[in-house]
């Protein structure tokens, strides 16, 4: 690890002279202050995030999100599931910023309160999913042997069932009572493998470096051994994946959503299958949720991206 | 044919969810396009693929349905307008509606040259009704003396009915276990059609090309793509075929097919996709069709739901119709192809439709008298938790339901919601097995025109608790009895009489609460002409010319 | 290299067995009694209830079901249908549709896919970087379904140039654009990971001594850059047909093509559980040996890496 980050330090000021396919300028290498004190890992992390604008726009977007989910009631006077046929499809205007449904529904106060499942069930299924696979992947790395063989065959036979498609036979099965947390439960059991995979990778590749060997040596348990020191090393990743992994629920729940499996509260993808029947006549109506989703996955996703360029030394030179 | 019939035009009829067709291969109606219209060319129909092999007494959805009207003849026909006329039988008579003596017409033949008897009859209606052959038509000889045994477990393959006997080959009497005077009306039905005794060998490779009597026969059936009938030259019944043969071409989507009607490629359909509700009727002008159907949507609350018994309870189901501004929803969402219903029988059925049952202003919407009636209850017994409309949401219910609850919802000021259950099995698992709380979907299309067929099955104590389909267990002896008279009647005005009076009775009690009729929807290309529909919303293929 | 074969091969007898127990125990109690589904509304009498049972084994225990069904599948026997027809007839007609789709959708992913990518790779920083980098952020975003929707809306309804429906008719042309959707999210990774990919090689030391030994920016990139860059994506995409033939449901649903979606779609809706299982467990078979071809590709592909047991 260390020998390769000094051979990465030195290539900067050779590059230049060979090959310039590096876009790196030369006076930013030079810029670099030497003397100051090394940060931490994350520190130097947090301190690029906050000056990576894509970080900071889509932070900004998640908490705007986080709290239009909280209090979708100051930014609309509409409840969201009061349909009246007599204001059906009406275009934007007299009230209704974005004019009406089919069922006579205020469209705006849908897609506000539609951020509220999606952020529930892409928040918890991202949660349940992750601590699934970090347990099963620390637990297979960790002890190897025939639980890494069985945990690994367990992990295959997840991996081997595409989300959406497990997603739906487990609704089928569960039948009424679906409700937000199920369907975050749903999504989760599926949708835990790249977790376990990476955690399992991460933890075999530090177990027997010699700061783990050491800390044995000084007579600390296995546990205490995966908890303080293997562990630690995989958080960087498993947090990226967790969070593109969420971007990745989220479209998950409205696809099932346009599938009829719905949890009946309002949802965006609901609003959009609903609204396809519709886009000959009223396009808008398909737009609006589906910019939505877009924008919320689209900010979990560029997070994701952020985070993943600041703890990767190697994606820094930008 | 029940639910399941109904169900299966509704699932088509928005996104083909219940179709079956899985085909990879071209053809079809393809081979059709470009047709002029000569009188060579076969009239193309729209169909799904039939869930089961072609076997009357195992048919219980369309798309098996409409082949086997096509290719069996049985003891009477319906007109378009759901009149019963004799084609097979000459006769059917009784002197006391319970034991029927039928005869039928000599020299008639199945397509492969043996003759129509009495047997043929006796033996495929013993064969329906025996447990052994677990056949899905099984209660249409529920009536029929006997059938408890048969029925039962460990019925015994060679079981018969007792009821049925065979006087000569021209002759058999049916003795039902009570009297109905409407039994000659049923027998239009296909589950009651004869079967050739080839049939009995192999019912299996029967059902894939039957051998049959009817104005078609089947010449091929690639499964999933189409089933080809040609003209039986050995049927010359009323129904005598006016074309030259007839496609049925298999689509899993309804746009699809709408897209095939437009262009020609396929004839004659009798379902109009959702996409096209608001623009059909002036895409295809006066090749559309837009009439009065006989299926029925309604909604039933169980009669032991703690918030819907008793006195209170009945307020609260009259206060829940009152609520519901039926017009609305059938305007708004479906464009006007439903009717708002006016009583519990659909229009096309003699004595259906009625706007002077007694009490039926209860299926009015009447805000104000609502709030009423809710009240009312309130001060009984009050309401507990929420009102529940339970679909299955494999189907295209969730619009209408959710409008109705929204209705209930902003009038009553109740919390009325939606209850989507994925599965259509699992939707009727929970409601046999009364597990299912609150409101739920239903709906009825009659398996053959008569009024008693949207009461009796529905609503009587002896279809209720698992022994029919009186979902709800309502039971009211005063409404058995009406019936009981109904069917003993002499004429059918004596007997729509009583039944007028039951439907009195259903409307203080509303075991279920009517919705509106769906309209028989369809359309048909430029090569055909002569296109009529048939009182069960399927069209008369016979009739059609090209 | 044979005994890692023999190895990965026996790996997938438990992965096949667990597969097919966990979806066989989801089916089991998916769309609840399959019976009630087949009868309507209209009950049957109890006696028919129990013969129909008997005939689909509905009436064993679960596990005893799945034992029957798994015996048969390693016989070649999918078993029958509630509609008497035979699972793997129903399977055999759609499998090559969704095939066709899978393989279409590939070939968009593989060559958008790598060119953008290799573009973003080496103008890395500049607008037309951030532009491909932005595009493929959205195509992930965007759910797969409101795409197909668009897609169908304009180039079939508005423009016409694509059929709307594919129908029964699925040939290539027909499922260029379901094809497309289908591969959308795939070319967005396919995009990303030849971008990083690039730019990992083209910083590596063979390639500054290449461009130092003075050859020319054209031969680095095709000789040192792509070849090696390239070892991921191959890999990507190839273990990526297999995702996408068991990811095919929506699309298939959305342009009504009959394919295994379809087949998986219908059959969940009737609660048909042997056909539910045997599409599924022929699409996990699917998706484990893409990915073992794919395993072995990379030794070929990459001489640094030896299945060495």
């Amino acid at each position: 690890m260390r020998s390769d980050q000094t051979a990465r330090s030195l290539r900067p000021a050779a590059e230049h002279f060979v090959a310039p396919l590096d876009e790196t300028p030369l006076q930013k290498v030079d810029a670099v202050d030497t003397t100051a004190t090394p940060r931490s890992m994350w520190g130097e992390a947090s301190h690029n995030l906050v000056r990576n604008p894509v970080f900071v726009i889509s932070a900004l977007l998640i908490l705007l999100l986080l709290f239009v989910a909280a209090f979708p009631g100051v930014f609309t006077q509409y409840d969201p599931t009061k349909g009246d046929l007599s204001i059906s499809n009406q275009p934007p205007g007299d009230g209704h910023l974005l004019g009406t449904t089919r069922q006579g529904y205020d469209v705006w106060a849908r897609v506000l309160y539609g951020t509220r499942t999606s952020l529930t069930v892409g928040f918890f299924a991202m949660v349940i999913s992750t601590v699934i696979g970090v347990v099963i992947g620390a637990f297979a790395g960790y002890v190897g042997g025939w639980v890494d063989e069985v945990l690994s065959r367990i992990t295959e036979i997840f991996f081997a069932l595409p989300l959406v498609l497990g997603a739906i036979v487990a609704f089928t099965a569960l039948s009424n009572g679906v409700g937000t947390v199920t369907i975050a439960l749903i999504l989760a059991l599926f949708g835990w493998t790249n977790i376990a995979r990476i955690t399992r990778g991460t933890v075999l590749s530090v177990k027997y470096q010699d700061f783990v060997t050491a800390s044995t040596a000084l007579g600390a348990g296995r546990l205490t051994n995966l908890a303080k020191h293997v562990l630690p090393n995989a958080i960087a990743p498993v947090i990226v994946t967790a969070t593109v992994n969420l971007g990745v629920f989220i479209v998950a729940q409205s696809t099932l959503a346009y599938l009829g499996l719905g949890t009946g509260s309002v949802s965006w993808g609901g609003d959009i299958s609903d609204a396809q029947p519709a886009l000959r006549n009223n396009p808008m109506m398909l737009f609006y949720p589906s910019f939505a989703l877009a924008i919320c996955v689209l900010s979990f996703i560029m997070l994701g991206d952020a985070v993943r360029d600041a703890l990767d030394p190697k994606a820094r030179k930008r | 044919m029940t639910i399941s019939r109904r169900s299966m035009i509704f699932g088509t009829a928005a996104g083909g969810t219940a179709a079956l067709a899985l085909a990879a291969c071209g053809g079809g109606s393809d081979s059709g396009s470009g047709s002029g219209g000569g009188s060579g060319d076969p009239v193309y129909a729209f169909n799904i693929e039939p869930q089961n092999p072609l076997i009357p007494t195992n048919t219980n959805e369309v798309g098996g349905g409409r082949v086997l009207n096509c290719i069996f003849a049985g003891l009477v026909y319906y007109k378009a307008d759901g009149t019963a006329e004799n084609d097979l039988a000459e006769s059917i008579e009784s002197d006391d509606n319970q034991t029927w003596t039928i005869k039928i017409k000599k020299g008639k033949k199945f397509s492969d040259g043996s003759e129509v008897t009495a047997k043929s009859f006796v033996d495929a209606w013993n064969y329906g009704a025996n447990a052994k052959n677990a056949q899905l038509g099984q209660s249409f000889f529920e009536p029929i003396e006997g059938f408890d045994k048969v029925s039962a477990d460990g019925a015994k393959a060679d079981d018969t009915l007792s009821g049925l006997k065979v006087v000569d080959d021209q002759t058999f009497t049916v003795k039902l276990v009570s009297e109905q005077s409407d039994f000659p009306n049923r027998l239009g039905y296909s589950a009651y059609v004869p079967l050739p005794e080839s049939a009995f060998d192999d019912m299996k490779a029967f059902g894939e090309k039957p051998v049959s009597n009817g104005p078609y026969t089947v010449d091929s059936w690639t499964h999933d793509q189409e089933i080809v009938l040609v003209p039986n030259d050995g049927y010359d019944g009323p129904r005598k075929a006016k074309n030259s043969g007839l496609t049925f071409t298999i689509y899993s989507s309804d746009d699809t097919m709408y897209g095939d009607l437009e262009s020609g490629d396929v004839d004659v359909v009798d379902i109009i996709p959702n996409s096209a509700l608001t623009s059909f009727e002036d895409t295809l002008g006066d090749r559309a069709v837009n009439e009065p159907g006989a299926l029925f949507q309604t909604f039933t609350i169980a009669q032991n739901d703690p918030n819907f018994s008793g006195q209170a309870g009945k307020l609260r189901r009259q206060a829940i119709s009152r609520a519901i501004d039926r017009k609305s929803i059938c305007d708004k969402l479906f464009n006007g192809t439903r009717t708002p219903a006016t009583d519990f029988v659909a229009p096309v059925i003699p004595g259906g439709g009625a706007t002077d049952v007694p009490g039926a202003e209860v299926l009015e919407f009447d805000e104000a008298e609502a709030k009423k009636l809710w009240a009312e209850a309130e001060k009984k017994k009050p309401f507990k938790g929420d009102f529940t409309l339970a679909y299955n949401a494999d189907q295209p219910h969730k619009d209408w339901v959710e409008a109705v609850c929204n209705s209930v919802k902003n009038t009553l000021g109740i919390s009325a919601k939606p209850n989507p259950i994925p599965a259509f099995g699992d939707f009727r698992q929970q409601i046999t097995e009364r597990k299912l709380k609150g409101a739920f979907r239903s709906g009825w299309q009659a398996d053959y025109p008569s009024a008693y067929n949207f009461l009796g099955p529905l609503y009587s104590s002896a279809a209720a608790d698992g022994k029919g389909s009186n979902d709800g267990d309502y039971k009211n002896p005063e409404f058995d009895d009406l019936l009981k008279e109904g069917l003993a009647a002499s004429d059918e005005k004596g007997a729509l009489e009583k039944y007028k009076a039951a439907e009195a009775i259903l409307m203080e009690d509303l075991p279920a609460i009517p919705l509106w009729y769906q309209n028989t929807l369809g359309g048909y290309s430029e090569n055909v002409s002569d296109v009529k529909f048939g009182w069960d919303t399927v069209p008369l293929y016979y009739a059609v010319t090209k | 290299m044979i005994w890692y074969i023999v190895r990965r091969l026996l790996q997938m007898i438990p992965v096949f067995l667990g597969a097919t127990l966990l979806i066989y125990v989801m089916a089991f109690y998916a769309g609840g009694d399959p019976i009630q589904a087949i009868m309507g509304d209209k009950p049957l009498s109890p006696a028919v209830q129990d013969q129909l049972r008997a005939q689909y084994n509905l009436d064993k225990p679960l596990i005893v079901q799945w034992l029957i069904y798994v015996g048969k599948v390693v016989r070649g026997d999918f078993g029958v249908g509630f509609n008497g027809r035979p699972i793997l007839e129903q399977i055999q007609t759609a499998f090559p549709v969704t095939f066709r789709l899978a393989l279409i959708a590939v070939a968009f992913e593989t060559v958008l896919g790598v060119i953008a990518g290799v573009i973003s790779g080496l103008r890395k920083g500049t607008w037309i970087d951030t532009t491909l980098l932005m595009i493929s952020l959205l195509v992930i975003a965007v759910p797969t379904f409101v795409i197909g929707f668009v897609a169908q809306f304009v180039l079939g309804v508005q423009l016409g140039v694509v059929p709307v429906n594919v129908g029964r008719d699925a040939s290539v042309v027909n499922l260029l654009l379901p094809g497309f959707v289908l591969g959308i999210v795939s070319f967005a990774y396919v995009l990303r990971l030849t971008r990083t990919s690039i730019t990992e090689v083209a910083t590596a030391d063979h390639v500054r001594t290449a461009t130092a030994k003075g050859l020319s920016r054209g031969g680095v990139i095709s000789k040192h850059i792509m070849r090696n860059s390239l070892i991921p994506v191959v890999t990507f995409i190839g273990a990526d047909l297999g995702t996408l033939m068991g990811g095919a449901i929506v699309t298939e649903k959305i342009f009504n093509i009959h394919g295994v979606g379809s087949v998986l779609y219908q059959a969940i809706n009737k609660s048909e559980s042997p056909v539910i299982v045997s599409v599924v467990t022929i699409m996990v078979m699917v998706f484990l040996l893409t990915n073992l071809i794919v395993d072995l590709l990379y030794a070929v592909l990459d001489p640094r890496i030896r299945h060495a047991k």
